[in-house]
This record gives C-alpha cells, sequence and structure tokens, in this order.
C-alpha cells in the first residue's frame, strides 16, 4: 500500500485505497498511474521478493551450504547469459525467429535455461568439491565467465539492442505488463508449489545426504525436484525483472534469524512473506520518495545485501562449522 | 518359534565395480544378525570395513551373493521399507543447520510421517521414549551444536531409535569420544539391545571393550571374515592375525593386545 502511493508524482494514501476498492482516486491521472503502473509493480514486487527468497533457501538447503543464493552461485548470470543470447543475438538469426525469441515466453525459456544449465555445473563441481567456499568461488568463476560472454556479444550488438539489454540487467520492477504479471505469476506459482511439496525432503536433508537417504528419501527425485523448482523461479524472474542481488542469499537468513528454526515448514512460510515484504521495502526506496528520480532496484537490494552477507561471514561462524 | 534372524548374508564378495574392472575388497562373507544381539565389526583400517557396512545397509551392492533382510533381497526393498527396517548412526559432521535436539530426533520418523512431515501423537511418544532411553531429556530444547560430542553420539542414536527398526547400525559411533564416554556409550548400547530387543551392530577400533561387551563380534582379517562370540573367537586363536605386525600381539589371558 505504502508502496503504491509512493512516487515521482505522491499520491495520498486515502486517494489510492479508494482506486484499488473500485472508487476513483480523485483524479483521472492517479487513477491511470495506480492501477496500470504502481499496482503492477508492487505484484511484480510481492512475485519477485517470494520467489527469489525461496530459491535461495532450497539452495542453501540443497548445498548445505549457508552462502548459497541464486545471485551469488551464478544463477542471475546464466539467465542473463540466456536473455543476453535472446536479445543481442536475435539480430543474426531470420525475423520470424527473432520474434519469437524475443516474446516474453522466448525470454523466459532462454533465462530459465541458462540459470538451469548453470546450476547444473555448480552442483556437478559441488559433487566434487565438498568444501562450501569452493562452490562459492566456483559460482563466482561462471558468473565471470558468464559476464564476461555478455561483454562480447554487447561488442558485436546494436546501440539498439544493447540499451535494451543493458535496462534489463539494471534490475527493474516497473514496464511489467499485466499480461507479463500473468506469465510471471504462473511461473512463481509453478516453482512455490513443487518448493511447497519438498518440504519434507527438505527436512531430512538438513542432517545431510547420507541420512537423508537411510530415512527412506528418494534423493535423485528430490535433487532433480529442487533444481527445477530454483531454476524456474530464479529464471523467469530473471527474464522479468532483470538479475536481483542477495534478496534470495540474505531473507531466509533473516527467516532463520527471526524465527530460531531450520524447519522447512515454518521456513517456508516466513520466507514467502519476509521475501515479499523486504522487496517492496526495497522498492519503496528504489523510488526516493518525493524526487523524480528512480534508484535501479538492484543497487537497493545490494546495498543492504552485501552488508549481511559480511556479516554472516565474520559473526556466525557457529552456526556455519 | 519366532525368526530371530533379521539381517543375513551368505559368501557374498563386496568391492567396487565400474565398467572396466572389478575390485574385490573381501569375498565368502558369512554374517547373520539376530535380534537382541550387540554385534561389533572388527578389523584393521582400510580392510573393508566401511565397505562391508555399506553393503549390508543397502547403498552398495554385492559383488556376488545376496544381502537379505527379513528373507528379502535388501537391493530389491522400496527406500522406505528398507528404511522402517533399518537405521544408521554415521561419523560425518552434521551439515549446518538451526536444528534443536528434539527436531533433529523427530526427523527420524520421517519413513512414518505424512508428506509434510507432521508428527502425530505416536511419532512424539517414540521420539519421547527415544531420548529416554538415552538419557538426553534434558537437552531437548538446545541446538544440535550447543551440546558435547559425547551428547551428539546420544542424539545421533537416540535419532536411529526414533526410527524404530529392528537393526541399527553404527559407523565408528566412539571415534570422537574419551574413555568415559566410549564406556558410557557402549553400555548404552548394550542396555538398549537388552531392553528393546533390537540388534546393533557397530564397527570400532576399540577391541578391548568390544570383547568385553559384545554378544558377538565380526572380524575382519585379509585371509577371511569370521563371525563368532569373542571368548570363541580368542580361543581360536583369531585375533593374532588382525594385525599384520610383529610388535603386537594378543594376550590370550587377559583379553587385550599388548605391544613387544
Amino acid at each position: 500500500m505504502i508502496n503504491i502511493s509512493l512516487g515521482s508524482v505522491s499520491i495520498p494514501m486515502k486517494a489510492v485505497m479508494n482506486s484499488l476498492t473500485g472508487g476513483h482516486a480523485g483524479k483521472e491521472t492517479w487513477d491511470y498511474i495506480i492501477l496500470n503502473y504502481r499496482l503492477p509493480k508492487a505484484i511484480a514486487a510481492i512475485l519477485v521478493g517470494m520467489g527469489l527468497s525461496i530459491s535461495g533457501l532450497l539452495m542453501q538447503t540443497l548445498f548445505r551450504n549457508p552462502l548459497a543464493g541464486p545471485y551469488v552461485l551464478g544463477l542471475s548470470s546464466g539467465a542473463s547469459l540466456g536473455v543476453a543470447m535472446v536479445i543481442l543475438g536475435s539480430a543474426c538469426l531470420p525475423v520470424f525467429l527473432s520474434s519469437i525469441l524475443l516474446s516474453s515466453y522466448g525470454i523466459v525459456l532462454a533465462s530459465s535455461l541458462g540459470s538451469f544449465l548453470v546450476l547444473l555445473a555448480v552442483l556437478a563441481v559441488s559433487q566434487r568439491l565438498r568444501d562450501t567456499m569452493a562452490i562459492l568461488i566456483v559460482g563466482l568463476m561462471f558468473g565471470s565467465f558468464t559476464s564476461a560472454i555478455v561483454g562480447t556479444l554487447t561488442y558485436f550488438s546494436s546501440a539498439e539492442q544493447l540499451q535494451k539489454f543493458t535496462f534489463w540487467s539494471l534490475g527493474n520492477l516497473g514496464n511489467l505488463s499485466w499480461y507479463s504479471i500473468g506469465i510471471l505469476s504462473c511461473c512463481v506459482l509453478i516453482g512455490l508449489l513443487m518448493s511447497f511439496l519438498s518440504v519434507k525432503p527438505l527436512n531430512a536433508l538438513l542432517l545431510g545426504e547420507n541420512y537423508a537417504r537411510s530415512l527412506g528419501l528418494n534423493y535423485k527425485k528430490t535433487k532433480l525436484i529442487i533444481i527445477l523448482a530454483t531454476s524456474i523461479l530464479a529464471g523467469s524472474i530473471t527474464a522479468f525483472a532483470g538479475p536481483i542481488a542477495f534478496i534470495g542469499l540474505a531473507v531466509p537468513h533473516i527467516a532463520k534469524l527471526v524465527f530460531q528454526t531450520s524447519n522447512h515448514t515454518i521456513l517456508f512460510w516466513s520466507t514467502l512473506l519476509l521475501g515479499a515484504s523486504m522487496m517492496l521495502i526495497c522498492d519503496s526506496i528504489a523510488q526516493l520518495p518525493g524526487s523524480d528520480s528512480i534508484l535501479p532496484i538492484n543497487a537497493v537490494t545490494s546495498i543492504f545485501g552485501a552488508p549481511i552477507v559480511i556479516w554472516l561471514l565474520v559473526g556466525k561462524r557457529k552456526m556455519m562449522a | 518359534m519366532e525368526n530371530n534372524h533379521i539381517l543375513q548374508a551368505s559368501a557374498i564378495s563386496i568391492g567396487y565395480s565400474d565398467k572396466k574392472e572389478k575390485k574385490t575388497v573381501a569375498a565368502g562373507i558369512d554374517l547373520s544378525l539376530e535380534k537382541g544381539k550387540l554385534i561389533a565389526l572388527i578389523g584393521a583400517n582400510g580392510i573393508g570395513k566401511s565397505t562391508l557396512l555399506r553393503t549390508i545397509t543397502g547403498i552398495q551392492k554385492t559383488i556376488s551373493g545376496t544381502v537379505t533382510l527379513h528373507s528379502k533381497n535388501i537391493h530389491k526393498l522400496d527406500s522406505l521399507t528398507l528404511a522402517q527396517n533399518l537405521s544408521i548412526v554415521l561419523t560425518e559432521k552434521l551439515p549446518p543447520s538451526n536444528l534443536t535436539v528434539f527436531e533433529l530426533i523427530a526427523l527420524g520418523r520421517q519413513p512414518y510421517t505424512n508428506w509434510i512431515g507432521k508428527l502425530t501423537p505416536h511419532d512424539l511418544t517414540k521420539v519421547n521414549e527415544a531420548m529416554v532411553l538415552t538419557q538426553i531429556s534434558h537437552l531437548a530444547h538446545k541446538k544440535h551444536y550447543e551440546i558435547s560430542d559425547g551428547q551428539l553420539q546420544n542424539v545421533l542414536v537416540a535419532r536411529a531409535l526414533a526410527q524404530d527398526t529392528p537393526l541399527i547400525i553404527l559407523d565408528e559411533p566412539t571415534t570422537h569420544l574419551d574413555l568415559l564416554h566410549k564406556v558410557a556409550l557402549f553400555k548404552l548400547l548394550k542396555k538398549l539391545t537388552l531392553e528393546t530387543q533390537k540388534c546393533i551392530l557397530f564397527s570400532t577400533h576399540d577391541i578391548d571393550m568390544a570383547i568385553q561387551l559384545s554378544d558377538e563380534i565380526i572380524l575382519m582379517t585379509p585371509e577371511k571374515v569370521i563371525q563368532d562370540q569373542p571368548c570363541n573367537l580368542i580361543a581360536k586363536g583369531c585375533f593374532d592375525n588382525l594385525f599384520q605386525d610383529e610388535a603386537i600381539s594378543f594376550d590370550k589371558e587377559k583379553g587385550k593386545f599388548v605391544i613387544r
């Protein structure tokens, strides 16, 4: 609500309420702004917050690594690579193909695929390296690897495509039509449903792979579901909102700290709620209330997220070891 | 009379096999694990104790021969049935988490709970029984990383107890413990076999204690694997070639190893 009332054109709370409940906000322009810009953006923020946080939670449990998250492990970079290939590479393709690829579906597919591949690669490496720090470094390497490819691609692409990609990569919750919101919420819902069904196996995984197996868990199947859910969530969100840093890493930790538990039934809901509200808060801050300019959402989440990571590394040794 | 055999293996060969070659670690192993027995698995480092444990817990396939659990081939059982018949305690470290002792033990009930893992009153009774038997009820609400190694080992045993299986297998449960806690753990295992009629199999390097406390010993030597009562094994002189070193010999009178 507050999120909707804030923005470059400030609209009184009361008017917002009116407009949302079907009445009129008082001015035609306010109505328009609320229904076609502010509301979709708020919904997008909620979806993005929930999806990224849950995918972070899944990864932290699957990798037995408190520092895992869609951004840190290079999933978002993988998704960027997918999108970059589509946006920047479409010029080389015939017109009808590129129009298919540039549609929302094409971008979602490309970015989900990108994050899926990176996740598989990270997983393959993590089977060999038991060390948690090594997995993080591998994630970082994948990140720089993909950004190098993206860099090469931008070198060969036109100014217009470049602009489109740059805007996308800064992360943006606005500019989403109701249609895109529809697709995004479908993807996020599927991902969340798959995660919710994995609550019990996730709890078993808290004891490690071998104990989980001894409890009758089908490890391969569980792993596949978790990976699929994570890449659908991270991939679709990245496709629509751009790579958004640290939400996926920080929110599950805040949930774990606040509720002092590892039980995924509780964690699932608390992460969901915290993720949504965190993202709304970040988005409100990004609006810079009272001013005309808008910060890229990525800058805001990084300003909050990066210190949390550092604090985790320095302060919470006990839970890590 | 009811069948006392829980797990049986006749003439199995264990080892690793991949596409290129088969590497047999030990062959011709006969085992029989019976109700209410405390059984120790003893052998030098690298002799294949872990491989044997992995094989009889169904994680790893045999090279030849079959392992049967209640007369059914262990590799053909579905994972849930297996989980309801066999529980394990491992040496590996638990991953970081906020799990409390209670939650950790309650995870042992997973083979019985519904899709979301809800604990029924029956599950809670089992968890509480396990905590009472292992005397850790006072730790229930501590985080698993706040308690000592000795206590954690008891908690892991309690988790296996809560899983309510006729057979519990422990992989070197005494490794990180001092003498006091080793003895306490052994006595706990002994008590559990007597009171619950479960079969408990554990691998260990504390041979002196295993000889004194266990009902049977499975001895792994490079030549063969023998299962028998400790006194019979001593009488047959089986311990003499446990370690291939002139400096270590077994004193039959005292029932322990001496260094020359």
